[in-house]
């Protein structure tokens, strides 16, 4: 695979959020605003590269006993520090990912990168790795999230400057007043239901006739256990 | 053969626990160093952050001690609605205190407690009512959020005798406070936190806003 074809993987054919489901969890509780969205998405996306990174660096040195225990022992520190990071400089936003920020840990997504590609491959390929699975989960929070704030609240980023700073209070774009938002949008089942809706038009396009199917097989399952 | 495979097989061990050892060492190094680097951050948007809180509910009220250090514990399950002691806050002007700030929790939300902050001055007035933390169903409960509407000011300038003590109710229970479309027993656990919160200041008005420096009621 070449690093376009590494790209395209991460981004649309094994997009972890459509079409892999990984990391359901946070992608359903986490989308409910395009701030939310963007602090955990961009979150994961700099655990996905310092774990990647590591692994590919260490795995070839790693006895195979300890070689999970190493790959989680730095899953956990590298979520520690980003969390301990975000809770000094956007404590707005850590205070609304809330639990979800130091859940990233248990996002088998992060896991299941390092052990089943990063561990095996140079450290380029392996960032590149980290860059488009991390890219492609923020896709689909962040397609997630801004249909769930349109529907729900009208508008499209109205807390991002949890994420840019105070000057930016006010700065979302408004297409209708709040009180006529769509409620449920908002709540988990909506995210379920938007979920489906997308994966749907996702299902559809790829069973399109006169379309050959070019979806790649899939990879070696993620770590039997690991919670999402 | 079996010595000669065991010997192998425990430096093996060995080795791998040792890297798994060098591994935790390096990432504790690195989580210690991130949270020296952040820790001095952490503890000043916090206390920014709680100190914006309480000076919201205070209102134009002018004061001149530090309000966040200057605390009373306070236990009372029935009119504080927690089992356990709960922070007060007082607020001094000129050695007196002009009002205290109490935090206490409405148990019958409908999505569990609600925590709120309500602010009482020497004449058993309210200055200001907050709510902290809840889960009330977004869109529907969550009108109790200043942010969201000004309902919460409702109670700004109300005591136990405006209005008089059956009509410290929401306006379904034949009340004087609005309820909301869609929501009334958020509203009414609210409503019935702040009155029990009027209530125990009254009884303890004179250990609240003693002069003297922190007696413990």
């Amino acid at each position: 695979m070449d690093a376009r074809a590494l790209l395209r993987n991460g981004l649309v054919d094994r997009n972890p959020g459509f079409v892999q489901l990984l990391g359901l969890c946070p992608l359903l509780a986490m989308s409910n605003s395009v701030a939310n969205a963007l602090g955990l998405g961009l979150a994961t996306l700099a655990v996905l590269l310092a774990s990647n990174a590591v692994a590919s660096l260490a795995g070839p040195f790693l006895p195979r006993e300890v070689r999970l225990a190493v790959f989680v022992l730095v899953i956990a520190a590298a979520v520690t520090a980003v969390e301990l990071s975000m809770a000094a400089w956007w404590p707005g936003l850590h205070a609304s990912l809330g639990i979800f920020l130091p859940l990233i840990v248990t996002n088998c997504l992060v896991l299941a990168r390092a052990e089943s590609f990063a561990s095996r491959e140079t450290l380029p390929r392996a960032l590149l790795d980290g860059l488009a699975m991390g890219l492609g989960f923020l896709l689909a929070l962040l397609a997630l999230g801004a249909s769930r704030e349109l529907l729900g609240r009208g508008s499209l980023g109205a807390d991002l400057h949890l994420l840019l700073g105070a000057q930016f209070e006010g700065r979302g774009w408004q297409a209708f007043p709040e009180s006529r938002g769509l409620l449920i949008a908002l709540l988990p089942p909506g995210a379920f239901v938007l979920l489906g809706l997308m994966l749907a038009l996702g299902n559809a396009r790829a069973a399109a006739p006169g379309r050959v199917p070019d979806r790649p097989k899939p990879e070696p399952a993620p770590v039997p256990g690991a919670p999402t | 053969m079996a010595s000669r495979g065991a010997e192998p097989a425990a430096r093996r061990a060995l080795r791998a626990a040792a890297v798994l050892a060098a591994v935790a060492v390096a990432a504790v190094a690195l989580v210690s160093v991130v949270h020296d680097r952040a820790q001095p951050r952490i503890e000043a948007s916090r206390r920014a952050q709680q100190l914006a809180g309480l000076t919201a509910v205070l209102g134009e009220l002018t004061y001149d001690n530090d309000p966040l250090t200057d605390t009373l514990l306070l236990r009372d399950p029935e009119l504080l609605g927690a089992d356990q002691p709960l922070v007060a806050h007082r607020v001094r002007h000129a050695g007196a205190t002009v009002a205290v700030l109490l935090n206490v929790v409405a148990p019958d939300g409908y999505a569990g407690p609600i925590r709120l902050l309500v602010a009482v001055d020497g004449a058993g007035r309210v200055l200001g009512v907050r709510v902290l933390e809840h889960r009330e169903t977004p869109g529907l409960g969550d009108v109790i959020e200043e942010r969201r509407s000004d309902w919460i000011h409702g109670f700004d300038g109300r005591s136990l005798g405006d209005p008089p003590a059956g009509r410290w109710e929401v306006s379904r229970d034949g009340g004087d406070f609005d309820q909301f479309t869609g929501a009334t027993v958020t509203p009414r656990a609210i409503v019935r936190a702040v009155r029990k919160a009027l209530t125990y200041a009254e009884r303890h008005r004179d250990e609240l806003f003693a002069a003297a420096p922190s007696p413990t009621p």
